[in-house]
């Protein structure tokens, strides 16, 4: 009899307190963020979409080498000593390669950062930008390439007739790239 | 005792006058379910820190209208093996049974729809309307989720509809009167007057004070699970039934359950506030006194208790169904009888 009147106590004491406190939450500043009108300050080592300083990379690949989903695609071209279009890289170096193709699938990407850690130059690194959602597939995928296309080809093109002599003078050696295998195999046919 | 009804005052007992009498209280409901539907959503919100709806108008505030857009868009359909006249009969008896009950609501000292003696038995013999709507819906879904619901929901009104029953009994023989505008009546005066406090008398109710307290608290509970609200919501409770009896409905229909939830819950509010908060009387004696005034506080008086059930939802888990069986039959219902016995021997040695 007494359990039971307790029983009854405690559950209108414990009603109670448990209004009492939801009571408080009422009044207190809330946690929303209206997200389109106020935005969240990112954390300074989040992980959104990568950026690339195409001032700095030197064409190495690591970090395509690094990334587990293969979402980076780079295609790099030697750069030839008779060019007239010659650059220098931010460390005051001249450059030894052109990117003739810098391909990031944002699509495939998985933010692990594994890339961010290879890159010897700090070229590439995540950027504040987390809104880029879009309607097609093909849309995510980022060419960071400088060169246009026009550029490209004329380097290829200059670096096949180098290779081509190259064959020439040391008929022996194998080709250096795969690319230059390729132009050269066109120009035999 | 006559009733004033200013309705009958302005034109005369007529046609139009009857049917101005009519539509009031569902104009007065449909507006309210708007904003309880909104305070719903609010005070969720509030009290899990959230900020609630707040880009369809300023604050958010049309909200509710949205949701009513929404659901007469929504497609309405009929299961395949659903027993068609009653599935689609059973949402129009719930909302009939709900908006029955308006009639005997004093909204004023000068408006109540229909000022019959037997007012609050009225209210309990309508009540009952929609439990035959919840089986009927329940039944006619062919879903075994929604039997499942309106076969606990009937369990439940059957085991709550007694406390609720005596709670309501003791302030009948406090007042003397089932009549609820008289019952307001006799509560004019200060909030002391009312019959939470012992209803009007000298200082010698003051022993009947604790349980008339009770029977306000016990009268409360039961009408929470009148209502299937939390932490009553057993015919309804989403994690274990979906959504109970209205699991198959969509649409307008959809919407008239929630709308007769709505209404059942002023309902009850109102009730609460009518026998025992004074109804349309000022808390302060002749101060704010007065017909529309008297709505007022009536209103608010309703609209406060409404917000603390809406509180309790957020604040309570929900009951298993023996816990509220037990609750129902061992603890409110043996504390109402103990409270009628002493309610009635403080009448009869007054």
């Amino acid at each position: 009899m007494v359990q039971y009147f307790k029983n009854i106590w405690s559950g209108l004491s414990s009603t109670a307190i448990g209004m009492n406190i939801t009571a408080k939450h009422l009044f207190v500043k809330k946690v929303t963020i209206q997200y389109p009108d106020q935005k969240f300050t990112m954390p300074p080592k989040a992980r959104n979409r990568l950026a690339l300083d195409m001032v700095k990379c030197t064409g190495c690949t690591a970090c395509a080498k690094a990334c587990p989903v293969n979402c980076i695609d780079i295609e790099t071209i030697r750069v030839m000593a008779d060019d007239p279009h010659q650059e220098l890289l931010h460390t005051g170096k001249e450059r030894k390669l052109w990117l003739g193709r810098f391909d990031i699938d944002f699509a495939k990407c998985c933010y692990c950062s594994l890339c961010v850690v290879a890159c010897p130059s700090d070229a590439i690194n995540h950027s504040a930008e987390y809104e880029y959602s879009v309607y097609k597939r093909e849309d995510l995928l980022y060419k960071f390439q400088t060169l246009t296309d026009e550029q490209v080809k004329d380097k290829q093109a200059r670096l096949a007739e180098f290779m081509a002599i190259e064959k020439v003078c040391h008929p022996d050696d194998a080709p250096a790239k795969p690319v230059a295998k390729k132009n050269i195999d066109e120009k035999t046919e | 005792m006559e009733n004033v009804n200013f309705i009958y005052d302005l034109l005369g007992k007529n046609f139009i006058a009857i049917i101005l009498v009519i539509s009031l209280p569902l104009m007065f409901v449909l507006v309210y379910a708007l904003a309880a539907i909104l305070a719903e959503l609010k005070v969720s919100a509030w009290i899990q820190e959230r900020l609630g709806p707040m880009r369809t108008g300023p604050w958010g505030i049309l909200q509710p209208i949205a949701e009513v857009v929404k659901l007469i868009q929504k497609e309405d359909i009929t299961p395949d093996k659903a027993n068609k006249p009653l599935y689609n009969l059973a949402p129009f008896i719930i909302f009939t049974g709900a908006y029955a009950a308006f009639a005997v609501i004093p909204f004023s000292e000068y408006f109540v729809p229909a000022g019959i003696n037997l007012g609050l038995f009225y209210v309990f013999a309508v009540g009952s309307i929609s439990a035959i709507g919840l089986v009927m819906g329940g039944w006619a879904s062919n879903n075994k989720y929604s039997l499942m619901g309106a076969m606990r929901s009937v369990a439940q009104l059957i085991s709550y509809e007694i406390p609720a029953a005596m709670a309501i009994l003791s302030i009948v023989v406090l007042a003397s009167t089932m009549n609820m505008q008289e019952i307001n009546k006799l509560q004019s005066g200060w909030f002391w007057n009312w019959f939470i406090f012992g209803g009007p008398g000298s200082i010698t109710k003051i022993w009947v004070i604790p349980f008339t307290i009770g029977l306000s608290l016990i009268y409360f509970i039961s009408s929470l699970a009148e209502t299937n609200r939390v932490p009553f919501d057993i015919p309804e409770g989403e994690s274990e039934l979906v959504a109970g009896f209205h699991t198959e409905y969509s649409g307008m229909k959809f919407a008239m359950f929630f709308f007769a939830e709505y209404a059942n819950m002023f309902i009850v509010a109102a009730i609460l506030a009518t026998i025992f908060l004074g109804g349309w009387n000022s808390p302060f004696d002749t101060f704010m006194q007065g017909p529309i005034w008297g709505a007022f506080w009536f209103i608010s008086k309703a609209f406060s208790v409404v917000f603390v059930q809406i509180w309790l939802r957020w604040t309570l888990p929900r009951f298993r169904v023996d816990q509220l069986m037990y609750v129902g039959w061992k603890v409110l219902l043996p504390i109402s009888f103990v409270c009628f016995l002493a309610v009635s021997l403080f009448v009869m040695l007054k």
